[in-house]
C-alpha cells in the first residue's frame, strides 16, 4: 500500500490530521467523501484537537474507507459495526474524541439497530452519515434512504420503497445533537462538526452526498458539479425546524440545518460514576 | 452466594458459570459486552454485579453482533475483554469472530452449547456446535477452543483462554454446555499470587511510534507487538486484506504471508496449546475418548469396566481445536477399538476416526439432550469389546 504521493509539492494544509503517504484514495472522481473527510479534518484543526486524543471509527463500504486517510488512530470495522465498536473505545478511552464516518446503508440498514440503541443510550459519539441515497461500493443498489421513484440498481423502474427521514430518526432514538448539510454547505458543515465534536452526548449529522458513478448518473443529475449545484438550489435552512418534516429529497427540497440541540445525561459517564459508587461500596463492607 | 463481594482463595460450591466469572476477573477480564441467552445468561447477570466492584465495564447491548463488536473495540484499546452466548448468538456473531482474528483482537468468547438446530433446546446440554466452533467463520483460518468438563475446570480453563488469547492475539473460545455451566460443584479458588504467576498479558511495541508497523513480526515469528488506540502510535485496524502497517493490500504476497501467519501462529504452536489427560492408555485395548460431559459418564464407566477385566482407557480431550490429531495418531492408531460418546450426531468423532486410523472408531453419538449414562458407556464398552466395532 506504500503509495508514496511524490506529486505534492506542498504539505497539505491538513496533514496533521490526514494520512498523505495513503494517497491517492480509492474514491471516484467527484464523490462527497473527500468533502467529508476534509471537513471533519478541518473541524479537528479549528477545534485543536491533538491527533492522538482522536479515534475514526467507520463501516464497510465508500465511506466506510474514511476512516483509513486520517492520520488518527482509525479502525475500519465490519459491515454495519461501527456504533458498538466506538462504543466500547469511548468508555475505555472516555478523553478520546470518537467519530464514526459510515453510509446511510451501513448506519442505517444492516446497522440500523445500533444505531438507534446508541442514541437511546446516548453515548458521547459523533456520528456522521454519508447520505448519497444508494450503495456505491457495491454498485448503485438502493438503500434505506432512497427516494421513492428513484432510479437505482435494483430499482430500474424506479424506487417503489420509503425512504428514511434520518434526523427525524435520529431524534426519536434520543440523539442531543441532530443536523443536516450537504457537501455544498462545506463552511456550514465544518462548523457543525465542530458543535458536535464539542457536544457531550449522541451527536449525528446528515451529510448529503453526490456519487457520481451511480445515483447521480442513474437519475439523470449530471457531474459531481451539476449535483452540488443541485444541492444548491433545493436546499433550504431552516434551523430549529421540526425534524419530522425536515424532508430530503434530491428531486424535491433538502432541509438543512440544526434541528436537536438539548441535553440529556450521557452513557459513559453515567458508567463511569456507577462504577466509582460499587467500588466504594465494596472497600466499606470489607 | 450472590451476598459474597469476592471470592478469593476458598472451597466454593457454585455452577459452573460463576466459576468463569470469577475465572475471568482473576484473568484481569475487566470489559465484558453480552445479551442474554439461555445457557449462558448467568454469566452476564453475575458480571451485572461482579464487575463495577473491580473497577470493570459491564455493558448488555442491542444483540451479540453489538457485544461481540464492543469487546474487539475494548481490546483494541488494550483491555482483556469477553462476551458469552449459546450457539444461536455465536451464529450473530460469526462475522465479528472472523474479524478479531484477522485484526488479531485478543478476545474470549464463552460458547455454552444448548441443543439445536435453530432455536432447538435452549435448557437442555448438546454438543451440536463442535464445528460451529471451529468453521463457524468465513474463510482460512485456525482457532482455539478448550473445553471444562467440571466447575473446577470451568474456571481454570478461563484463565488459561485468556492466557492464549493474549499470547497468541487471536480470539479464543472457552466452549462448555448446559450441563457443566448449570452444574453446581465444588469449586476451590488457590491464592491470589498463585493465579497472578500464572496470568499471560500480550506483547507490547517496544519501538516509538513513528517506527512501529502494527502486523511486523521477526523472521519466525508470528506474534506482533500490539499497540493499542489511544497511545499516540495512530494505528489503522481493517479486517481487509493489510500489510504489516495495518493498511489495505491486494497484493498476492502480502495477502499470503499473512493469511499463512494468522494460521501458521496456531498450527505450529500445537504443542503449546494442545491439552488432554490420559486415563489407563498403556495396558488397554479400547479407548473411549471424550470431552465434556460425556467424560463425566466414561470415566465411571472405564474404571467400572477395568474392574471387570475390560483392558479399556480414557484419553479426555481439554483442547478440541486446534484439533490435536498428531496426539490421537501416538497414542491410539494400534488399538483395538476407538469409542466416541459425544451429545451430538457424529461431530469430532469424524476428525477422531480420521486421526486415529487404522484403529476402528465407534461413534456413540446421542443427539437429543438426554446424556450418556455411566452404565450405557459401560454396556458400549462390553459391546466392542465382545463383537468389535459396528460397520
Amino acid at each position: 500500500m506504500a503509495l508514496k504521493a511524490n506529486f505534492i509539492m506542498e504539505k497539505h494544509p491538513l496533514n496533521k490530521y490526514v494520512r498523505e503517504d495513503v494517497l491517492p484514495h480509492i474514491l471516484c472522481p467527484g464523490c462527497g467523501i473527500g468533502t467529508v473527510i476534509n471537513a471533519v479534518a478541518r473541524a479537528l484543526k479549528n477545534l485543536e484537537v491533538p491527533p492522538e486524543d482522536v479515534v475514526v471509527v467507520s463501516g464497510i463500504g465508500c465511506s466506510g474507507r474514511a476512516s483509513g486517510y486520517f492520520n488518527t488512530d482509525s479502525v475500519h470495522t465490519t459491515h454495519g459495526r461501527a456504533l458498538p465498536l466506538a462504543t466500547a473505545i469511548k468508555i475505555t478511552k472516555p478523553h478520546m474524541k470518537v467519530i464514526v464516518i459510515a453510509g446511510d446503508g451501513d448506519l442505517f440498514a444492516i446497522g440500523g439497530n445500533h444505531f438507534i440503541h446508541s442514541a437511546r443510550r446516548n453515548i458521547d459519539l459523533t456520528v456522521i452519515a454519508v447520505n448519497n441515497f444508494n450503495y456505491g461500493m457495491t454498485g448503485g443498489q438502493l438503500g434505506p434512504t432512497t427516494p421513492s421513484h428513484a432510479v437505482t440498481s435494483t430499482s430500474k423502474q424506479g424506487n417503489f420503497e420509503h425512504p428514511f427521514n434520518l434526523v427525524h430518526l435520529a431524534a426519536a432514538a434520543g440523539a442531543v445533537y441532530v443536523a443536516r448539510w450537504t457537501t455544498f454547505h462545506v463552511n456550514l458543515l465544518t462548523k457543525s462538526i465542530e458543535k458536535a465534536i464539542s457536544k457531550r452526548g449522541f451527536s449525528f449529522i446528515d451529510v448529503i452526498s453526490q456519487c457520481p458513478t451511480y445515483f447521480d448518473r442513474y437519475n439523470r443529475l449530471g457531474d459531481a458539479v451539476s449535483a452540488l449545484k443541485l444541492f444548491q438550489k433545493r436546499s433550504v435552512i431552516k434551523n430549529g425546524y421540526d425534524p419530522a418534516l425536515a424532508i430530503a429529497d434530491p428531486f424535491d427540497k433538502i432541509i438543512c440545518g440544526e434541528f436537536v440541540n438539548k441535553e440529556r445525561p450521557e452513557y459513559s459517564e453515567r458508567l463511569q460514576n456507577i462504577i466509582k459508587e460499587r467500588m466504594r461500596e465494596v472497600v466499606k463492607n470489607e | 452466594m450472590s451476598n459474597h463481594n469476592s471470592m478469593d482463595s476458598k472451597v466454593f460450591f457454585v455452577q459452573g458459570n460463576f466459576a468463569v466469572v470469577e475465572g475471568a476477573i482473576f484473568s484481569g477480564m475487566r470489559f465484558f459486552a453480552g445479551y442474554p441467552i439461555t445457557p449462558s445468561s448467568e454469566i452476564l447477570e453475575r458480571l451485572s454485579y461482579r464487575l463495577p466492584q473491580v473497577g470493570g465495564y459491564f455493558l448488555q447491548m442491542e444483540d451479540e453482533i453489538a457485544s461481540i463488536m464492543a469487546a474487539i473495540g475494548a481490546s483494541f484499546t488494550g483491555y482483556k475483554s469477553m462476551t458469552a452466548t449459546s450457539g444461536p448468538g455465536i451464529s450473530l456473531m460469526s462475522e465479528s469472530i472472523g474479524y478479531a482474528i484477522m485484526t488479531e483482537a485478543p478476545l474470549v468468547l464463552v460458547h455454552v452449547m444448548r441443543g439445536g438446530p435453530s432455536t432447538g433446546a435452549p435448557t437442555v446440554g448438546s454438543q451440536g456446535d463442535i464445528m460451529q466452533v471451529r468453521w463457524g467463520t468465513h474463510g482460512d483460518h485456525e482457532y482455539i477452543a478448550l473445553y471444562p468438563t467440571s466447575v473446577q475446570e470451568m474456571f481454570d480453563l478461563t484463565i488459561e483462554a485468556f492466557n492464549l488469547a493474549e499470547k497468541y492475539r487471536t480470539p479464543v473460545s472457552l466452549v462448555s454446555e448446559e450441563l457443566i455451566a448449570h452444574m453446581r460443584e465444588k469449586l476451590i479458588i488457590p491464592p491470589r499470587d498463585e493465579i497472578k504467576k500464572r496470568i499471560i498479558n500480550r506483547k507490547r511495541p517496544k519501538v516509538p511510534p513513528e517506527e512501529y508497523f502494527m502486523y511486523e513480526v521477526k523472521e519466525n515469528e508470528y506474534i506482533p507487538p500490539m499497540a493499542f488506540i489511544g497511545e499516540g502510535y495512530h494505528v489503522h485496524i481493517t479486517g481487509l486484506s493489510h500489510d504489516k502497517s495495518g493498511f489495505p493490500t491486494m497484493d498476492p504476497e502480502e495477502y499470503d504471508a499473512l493469511v499463512r501467519r494468522l494460521c501458521d501462529k496456531i498450527r505450529r504452536n500445537k504443542k503449546d496449546i494442545v491439552k488432554y489427560t490420559e486415563y489407563f492408555l498403556d495396558d488397554s485395548d479400547i479407548v473411549v475418548v471424550a470431552y465434556g460431559s460425556p467424560f463425566r459418564s466414561s470415566i465411571h464407566a472405564v474404571k467400572d469396566a477395568r474392574k471387570e477385566g475390560i483392558k479399556v482407557g480414557l484419553l479426555k480431550l481439554t483442547t478440541i481445536w486446534p484439533f490435536p490429531e498428531e496426539v490421537l495418531r501416538d497414542k491410539l492408531s494400534d488399538k483395538k477399538a476407538i469409542i466416541v460418546p459425544e451429545l451430538n450426531y457424529v461431530q469430532l468423532g469424524r476428525e477422531i476416526k480420521s486421526a486415529v486410523y487404522p484403529a476402528p472408531t465407534q461413534f456413540f453419538p446421542r443427539p437429543n439432550g438426554a446424556l450418556h449414562k455411566p452404565d450405557e458407556i459401560l454396556s458400549m464398552i462390553k459391546k466392542v469389546y465382545r463383537n468389535g466395532v459396528e460397520s
